[in-house]
């Protein structure tokens, strides 16, 4: 750990670092479009670029680029257009962003991205599926589902040795060995273990190091802010998962965050609530949407999305690199199980956090375009407060789509909820003294 | 339980009698047959759509009730959801917190995003098993089959810890051949559609089949063995009427108002509703291994849906190979409100549509909406258009 800086530029480092790394990855991308390259499409919960990377494929994630025209505040364009070729206003908004992306070439406001020349994806997320038919339909490209199966309930999963998970195992692991050899033939790159061993080591050092990030932020004061830092620390995990450059920046990273942690440098200068985040963020106005939060001393500790959005990269899971694809099979099932469970049947583990974290409040933040995430917030939420006395906001917005995203009134409901906080702490003082 | 009859209603009834005692009994948010099923001490597994092996569920001698939403307002589950979702969702939990449906074992799908955090909604609400059954969803690799054979064995042991019974290979086996029979009595169903349009309307074809999901599927067998002979004796006369096929019932379910609305202008003489109850096409082989056999048969032998990506069933050429079975004229392309597949298939099929020169009538629907004045409107336009080409 350091403990002290040399150069007087370890703090801030992370963001500073992750979008420098964002710049050159679209850099990158754009200059494999130009030379016609075709891309390899994949999504976050159970991307397998460790693999994907060993045939050089040029890897795009069409989650993140749609997220990044939301931000940059030129969703509405993207989704209008995709709306004029018939996709519903009730659609997942970066469905739409990316039907519009692939109409326009690959322009981004980022760069350009290649078109897909396969797209490889689990089932963390129907959408997922349903996604890549329109490649499929659009360019007549191999499109490839790895079937990863999650929980069948809460608190069911099962571990090595169980038979029922031997049978999603060997599921998984025919799946992987049958995706091979379509990826030689697509890519013109002959499979390479040493290749894939190389990428698993430095997947292996990301997931070690996102773990501790994640348990960094358990000091206090936090260290960093699970929504606006979180989300580029996120953006570097999955575009620069299996590569040098990922785990070098996930080394450093550490290094800064635990050099905080002893000094007590919090993201906050006043850090008065701790806060958990459930949900998607609500990237149309996401900086703002931060600062309702942290004008009034809340703090984003730990959210949801860091672990179902790194694909479960939260459990540190590390691969046995004697037996690379029995174990790539392996870290894929539950890394993406563990993705899908904090969203299906995440009330133990937001119990675990509160505790973990040491928090004082939970935000809830359904939104319309993702189903998977938000279908059972409400109900979970009431199981939530059920099992714990603690203070939660639940508000309603979209990760994409502005028209459903009403500044106002979040602001009003945060407000409201911070003032519930303030006069629940004054209360447990009067009580204390 | 074999003796007890839980759908007297339509016994004895000429074919309007049984038709309404069907319409009727799908209309009823009490689930009179489920209740009568328990009253005599049965256990139910309920299951959401879109597919179920129910044979497993038979064979350990529960009632498979198909779970799909139902006439009730959500007054209680809408606090358990988000806004932005379909109403199948909502009513489906609204019957079970209402106390109008009561199980023992509830289980879902991977289907769509909606559907797969049903068993951690029921789960967190309701004692008894709440699962998600992990039917595959990359059918096209070659272990898939071995894997589903796997899923299938789980879920027999999940029912059998719920029954406390065994579930054999013999039963298994004697499960399969009760479904088999209706499975070809539903074929012989949709062939009177294709065949004598005019003998059957779309509503009441629809209220025909739909009752299996809620009914023992030997008192189905006995139904359809005795209405389907009935309508070749009805004094019914050609009209002049366009022959649609109707898609996107794969879950949620249209009302049989907006099916009567439908057939007023149209003869539906194909369809993809309740398609769970058809998805295998072919008879199942009782063979050594019963769930093997099912679990190919899902795969091998089956129909298709916006739910499952299947690279040898494409789902445009799969519509347009409906189409033409059928000897169709022109499609109505719907979708629920709010139905994330259904809604993004919708994009694909009017492409094709367009493509093939094939006519077609594109709505959205809600199971619980009750004017049909707009839609009747619209779709005698399209009609007429079409009539007088």
């Amino acid at each position: 750990m350091a403990t002290d800086t040399t150069d007087g530029t370890i703090v801030g480092r992370g963001n500073t670092d992750g979008a420098r790394l964002f710049r050159e990855w679209f850099t990158g991308l754009t200059a494999a479009a130009e030379a016609g390259r075709g891309g390899a499409y994949v999504f976050v919960m159970g991307s397998l670029v460790e693999l994907l990377r060993t045939f050089d494929f040029p890897i795009v994630f069409p989650e993140i680029n749609s997220l990044q025209t939301a931000v940059r505040r030129v969703a509405h364009e993207y989704l209008n257009e995709a709306e004029d070729q018939g996709y519903s206003t009730d659609i997942c908004g970066y469905v739409k962003a990316d039907v519009a992306t692939q109409l326009r070439g690959g322009a981004l406001p980022m760069g350009r991205i290649p078109k897909p020349a396969i797209a490889v994806y689990t089932n963390a997320c129907n959408t997922y599926i349903k996604w890549a038919e329109i490649w499929e339909r659009m360019y007549k490209i191999p499109t490839i589902t790895l079937d990863v199966p999650g929980s069948r309930a809460a608190g069911a999963q099962t571990w090595p040795g169980n038979p029922d998970f031997e049978n999603d195992r060997t599921y998984v692991l025919a799946q992987l060995r049958e995706l091979i050899p379509v990826l030689e033939r697509v890519s013109g790159v002959a499979f390479d273990i040493d290749r894939l061993r190389e990428a698993m080591g430095h997947a292996n050092t990301m997931n070690r190091m996102w773990r501790r990030v994640l348990e960094l932020n358990g000091s206090r004061p936090s260290v960093f802010n699970a929504l606006s830092d979180g989300t580029i620390y996120l953006g570097v995990a999955n575009g620069f998962r299996g590569s040098p450059e990922g785990a070098a920046y996930f080394t450093d990273l550490v290094e800064e965050l635990e050099y905080k942690s002893a000094h007590g440098i919090g993201t906050l200068t006043d850090e008065r609530y701790r806060l958990l985040f459930i949900g998607v963020p609500c990237y149309p106005i996401f900086r703002r949407f931060t600062e309702m939060f942290t004008e009034l001393g809340g703090t984003f500790v730990g959210s949801t999305y860091l672990r179902f959005a790194s694909g479960g990269a939260n459990r540190g899971f590390e691969y046995d690199l004697d037996h690379p694809l029995e174990s790539l099979a392996e870290g894929l099932l539950i890394g993406t199980r563990d993705a899908m469970d904090n969203m299906f049947f995440q009330t133990e583990i937001l119990i675990d956090m509160l505790d973990e974290m040491d928090a004082d409040g939970l935000v809830y933040h359904p939104i319309k375009s993702c189903r998977t995430v938000s279908t059972g917030l409400a109900d979970s939420r009431r199981a939530l407060l059920a099992a714990r006395d603690v203070p939660s906001l639940f508000i309603e917005s979209d990760m994409m789509d502005r028209r459903v995203v009403s500044e106002a009134q979040l602001k009003n409901r945060i407000d409201a909820f911070f003032e519930g906080l303030a006069s629940r702490r004054a209360q447990a003082a009067i009580r204390n003294a | 339980m074999t003796d007890l009859v839980t759908f007297p209603d339509w016994h004895d009834q000429p074919l309007d009698g049984v038709l309404a005692a069907c319409r009727d009994l799908l209309e009823d948010p009490s689930y009179p047959t489920v209740r009568r099923w328990r009253e005599a001490g049965g256990t139910v597994a309920g299951h959401f759509q879109v597919y179920f092996p129910e044979e497993i569920a038979h064979a350990a001698g529960m009632l498979p009730f198909k779970v799909r939403g139902g006439p009730v307002e959500p007054t209680q589950a809408d606090s358990r959801f988000g806004s932005y979702l379909c109403s199948i969702v909502k009513t489906s939990l609204e019957l079970v917190l209402s106390k109008h449906i009561e199980l023992e074992l509830f289980i879902t799908h991977p289907i769509c995003d909606a559907a797969r955090n049903l068993a951690g909604v029921w789960g967190r609400n309701f004692p008894y098993p709440c699962q998600i059954l992990y039917l595959p969803q990359n059918a096209n690799s070659a272990h898939a089959a071995t894997y589903l054979r796997g899923e299938y064995d789980r879920l027999r042991r999940t029912i059998e810890d719920v029954t406390g019974s065994r579930v054999t290979d013999d039963a298994l086996r004697r499960s399969i051949a009760v479904y088999n029979e209706n499975r070809g009595l539903l074929r012989d169903l949709y062939a009177l559609k294709r065949t004598s349009p005019w003998l059957m309307a779309a509503d009441e074809a629809y209220a025909l089949m739909a009752v299996g999901g809620t009914i023992p599927r030997e008192e189905h067998n006995a139904l359809l063995r005795t209405a389907l002979p009935l309508f070749l004796t009805r004094p019914a006369r050609r009209k002049d009427r366009i022959r649609v096929v109707f898609e996107g019932g794969f879950c949620e379910q249209p009302p049989l108002d907006l099916l009567h609305a439908i057939a007023l202008s149209c003869d539906v003489v194909d369809d993809d509703l309740m398609i769970g109850l058809r998805w295998l096409l072919e008879d199942v082989p009782a063979d050594d291994d019963p769930l093997r056999a099912l679990a190919e048969a899902y795969l091998e032998r089956s129909s298709y849906s916006p739910v499952q990506h299947d690279l040898r069933k494409p789902k445009e050429a799969m519509l347009l190979e409906r189409i033409r079975g059928a000897n169709a004229q022109a499609a109505i392309i719907t979708a629920a409100k709010m139905c994330e597949p259904g809604l993004e298939e919708q994009v694909g099929y009017t492409r094709a549509l367009e493509d093939a020169g094939v006519p077609f009538f594109v709505s959205e629907f809600e199971e619980n909406m009750t004017s049909f004045e707009s839609l009747e409107i619209q779709l005698e336009t399209f009609v007429e258009n079409l009539l007088f080409e």
